[in-house]
Formats: C-alpha cells, structure tokens, sequence
C-alpha cells in the first residue's frame, strides 16, 4: 500500500479549518510543518534508498524528535534499526529493535494455514490510553496488509498488539511519535478518527 | 479475536456508470459509482471491487476519474480491474486513489508482468484475476482451466497450477472466479475454491454463483476463502452488506461488524 494520494485525501477530511495537507519530499517542507506523517513507500530497501536519495533521513529524524509524527506501515518499521526484509536493511534506528518476517514465525508457531501478506481488518487490543486512541474503542479493528513486524526491543514502545497466529506490536507511542502498522487511511470511521486525533495532537504524552 | 473474512460488493462500470441496476430506494442515483460505493461503506463494506467493463480503450479515463472521486469519499480499501495492461496503468491507478488491481488477460499473456509489478511497487498491490472453468468428464479427477477475455477464450492451463505459479511471481491475492457457477446464483464453487486456497500461501477471494448469504458463509467455511465477493445479491437490493455479515457471523465466521 502506502499510498500518498489516499493518506492526503483521509487528512484532508479531518483537518481543522487553517490546516493545509501537503505532500512533500523537501527538508524545508518537513521543517516547516506542524505535523508530520510518514506513510513510507515500497519495500525496506526501496524505502530506505529514497529516503537518503532525497537526504530525507536526518530531516524525518528531527520531525519524529520534535513535533507530532505519525508513521504508518513502512513509516513504523523503518523507524527500527534494522529490518530483515531484502535479505536485510539497515533502517533509521530511532529506537532499537528489528523488523522480522511474519512467514517463518507462523511456521514455527505451527501457523501454515494462514496466508501471507497479513491482509484485511483485524483487532487491534490498546496497551494503554494515549491521545490518538480517544473515540476509538478497544479491540477495533483497523485495516492490515504486511508480511514483516515490528519487534521493538522496549516492550514500553508498544501502543497496541494485534494477533495473527502470533502476537505482534501493531501501534508503538513514544513522546511525540505514534506509529502503526496497519493503515488509517482505509480503515473506514475509526482509521478517519485516529487521523482526526493526530492533527489535533500536540505531541504531549505522558 | 483475529483477522477477519472479507465482504467485498463488486460494482461492475461501463463508462463511468454502474451497470447491472442498482435498486436502492433511498438514493438519487443508482448509476452514480461514488454513491453506490458510499453506500456500501456505510453498511460495512471490507473493500469495494470495481471492474471497468468500458469496450472501447478510448474511454478507459473515465474509470480513472471514477476511482478519484470515490478515493475522496470512501476510505476502504479499493481494487480495480479491466483493461490494466501495462505497469504504467498500475501506477495511473494507484495515483488516482486504487490500492490494487485486479489482473487476468494480461497476466496470461505475459506472466512477467505479474511479477514486473511485484519487484516495482509491491505485491500487495497486484490481485491476479482467475476464471476457471471445470474441464474434466465425470468419473475423472476434477480438473479446472483458466480463461481469459471474461470467460470466453480457454488457455489450455491448469487452474491450480496457474494460481501456485503466479503466487511465485509475486502475485498478493488470488480473485477467483467459477465460470461455471457465474450468474447462476448456486453458490460458489466449494470444491474449486478450497482446491485453490489450500493450493497457495496467499489469500483467495471466491466469486461467481452467489445467491444467498448461506453462499457466503460456505466459500469461508468449505471453500477456505479469505474473502467473497458478490455484486447482484447486493446491487438488486436483497440483501445488504450488514445482513451478509450477521448470517456469517452467526455461521461462526469471524468478520468485522
């Protein structure tokens, strides 16, 4: 997924009135916002490779260390140090922890049957109240489709778990950060809510 | 609690409107694809089909625009099919607002294709489109082969094998279609079904013979499908989407209600 055009069109109808949505690949942009999302694009290595060929890894680092940032999907897991995908990537390493394929931890689970990618709406269980969860209840489901998950280090990272034959981190929440595996953007009313408390967001979070 | 199986309305559209009459009372008009889809968003729809019947490639814009008004509206996954030949008009779709396109003719014709969208943009993207149709005499093991050209033309290739081989190309989904059981409102083809899904690691998505809700729940629970999809049941307003899903929720099928 990770469609640009989608993620503008769910912001532009939640914005309040003066918010402006606009998609950028410029440093002076990202400095600029209010608030960032990072939906990321393609596969670990094509994403990585874009970003440092428009030197976009220090200005998205700075974003995700000062203002409300949202990463969705690939903007979770490139977050990570390092993410085994194309035979493994080095990521941004904003928090230590390594992004693992769904595929052989199924196996091992004794999870053949379920297929790959993980793909539909599924629950995803909150670990604690944090402003972007507010209106939106527990175990609601939110629309996936991946085959690698995070695998944060600090089990305090983690804002929410889904289960797909294992459990996995589903949301992570860190200060100003919020980030989620699954994507609001096609997640109907609760997916629209998430994304209404994020432009509302300060960044503040106990 | 875990993922849930997909109810997915398909909306057939012939230049910019939906065919096949929509008959619901309470909108302006049944032809509209953006009210249609809206509509079936609200009743809780998993993801919306569209798949451009346009004859005429000259028209094949208007879906385009079909998809950007829709994508404005209706924030559920959103898959289109028709006429996508080469990774340009992917990525057209794509831009316009599509999550994924449904691929069958071209994919046969030229199988890299499959997996020139996979290595470019993604797997997740690309829904390999499979009419099969039942081939063997009765007393022999059942045999499925694949069309193209909406059922019309035989390729002379295995069913099964074609979906294990375009899984290995890089194909996200299988959209399966019973040509035999299409338009006949007898319910999916259970046995082809489950052949198919238990067939490839990725999800199947059962389509063609859908009459009734019970339909539904069977392409799940005998079929292994991870999804169905139907247009009349839903277009001709006998059923919804919300009384597709309480039937196979009481089925003990997990969906999102």
């Amino acid at each position: 997924m990770g469609n640009l055009r989608s993620v503008a069109k769910a912001l532009e109808h939640v914005v309040e009135p003066g918010q402006q949505v606009l998609v950028t690949s410029k440093p002076a942009d990202i400095a600029a916002a209010s608030h960032v999302v990072f939906p990321g694009q393609g596969a670990a290595r094509d994403c990585m490779r874009e970003l440092d060929q428009h030197k976009l890894v220090e200005p998205v680092l700075a974003a995700a260390r000062s203002k409300p940032f949202l990463g969705i999907c690939m903007g979770l897991q490139v977050l990570m140090r390092h993410s085994e995908e194309n035979a493994g990537v080095d990521c941004m390493n904003l928090y230590p922890g390594e992004v693992r394929a769904l595929a052989p931890r199924l196996a091992a689970a004794g999870e053949m049957a379920l297929k790959i990618p993980h793909m539909g709406w599924n629950n995803v269980m909150q670990s604690g109240s944090h402003p972007l969860w507010n209106g939106i209840a527990q175990n609601s489901r939110f629309y996936f489709v991946h085959s690698f998950f995070v695998d944060p280090e600090d089990p305090l990272l983690a804002s929410g778990h889904s289960r797909y034959g294992i459990e996995f981190t589903s949301a992570i929440a860190c200060a100003n950060v919020f980030a989620v595996q699954f994507h609001p953007e096609k997640s109907a009313d609760d997916g629209l809510r998430l994304l209404h408390n994020f432009v509302r967001w300060n960044g503040q979070y106990a | 609690m875990s993922l849930a199986k997909r109810i997915i309305p398909c909306l057939d559209v012939d230049n910019g409107r939906v065919v096949k009459g929509v008959q619901f009372v309470d909108i302006r008009d049944a032809g509209d694809p953006v009210e249609v889809a809206r509509r079936y968003d609200k009743e809780g729809a998993d993801e919306i089909t569209f798949l451009d019947i346009t004859a005429s490639s000259d028209d094949r814009d208007t879906i385009v625009h079909v998809v950007e008004h829709v994508a404005e509206e209706v924030f559920i996954p959103l898959t289109v099919g028709g006429g996508i030949r080469k990774l340009e008009d992917v990525r057209t779709m794509l831009n316009a607002g599509a999550d994924k396109v449904a691929i069958n003719t071209a994919a046969v014709f030229n199988p890299d294709f499959v997996r020139e969208v996979s290595d470019r943009i993604g797997s997740q993207c690309i829904v390999v489109a499979i009419d099969a149709k039942q081939v063997s005499a009765a007393g022999e093991p059942l045999r499925w082969e694949l069309f193209t050209h909406g059922g019309r033309k035989p390729t002379g290739l295995d069913a099964v094998e074609w979906a294990q081989k375009m899984t290995d190309y890089g194909a996200g989904e299988i959209l399966l279609t019973s040509m035999d059981r299409d338009g006949t409102k007898a319910g999916f083809d259970l046995t082809l079904t489950r052949a198919i899904a238990d067939a490839v690691s990725i999800p199947v998505i059962a389509s063609g013979g859908v009459g009734n809700l019970d339909h539904l729940a069977e392409g799940v629970l005998e079929g292994r499908a991870d999804a169905v999809l139907a247009a009349s049941i839903f277009h001709f307003g006998e059923y919804t989407v919300g009384q597709a899903k309480q039937r196979m929720a009481e089925r003990g099928v997990e969906v999102r209600l």
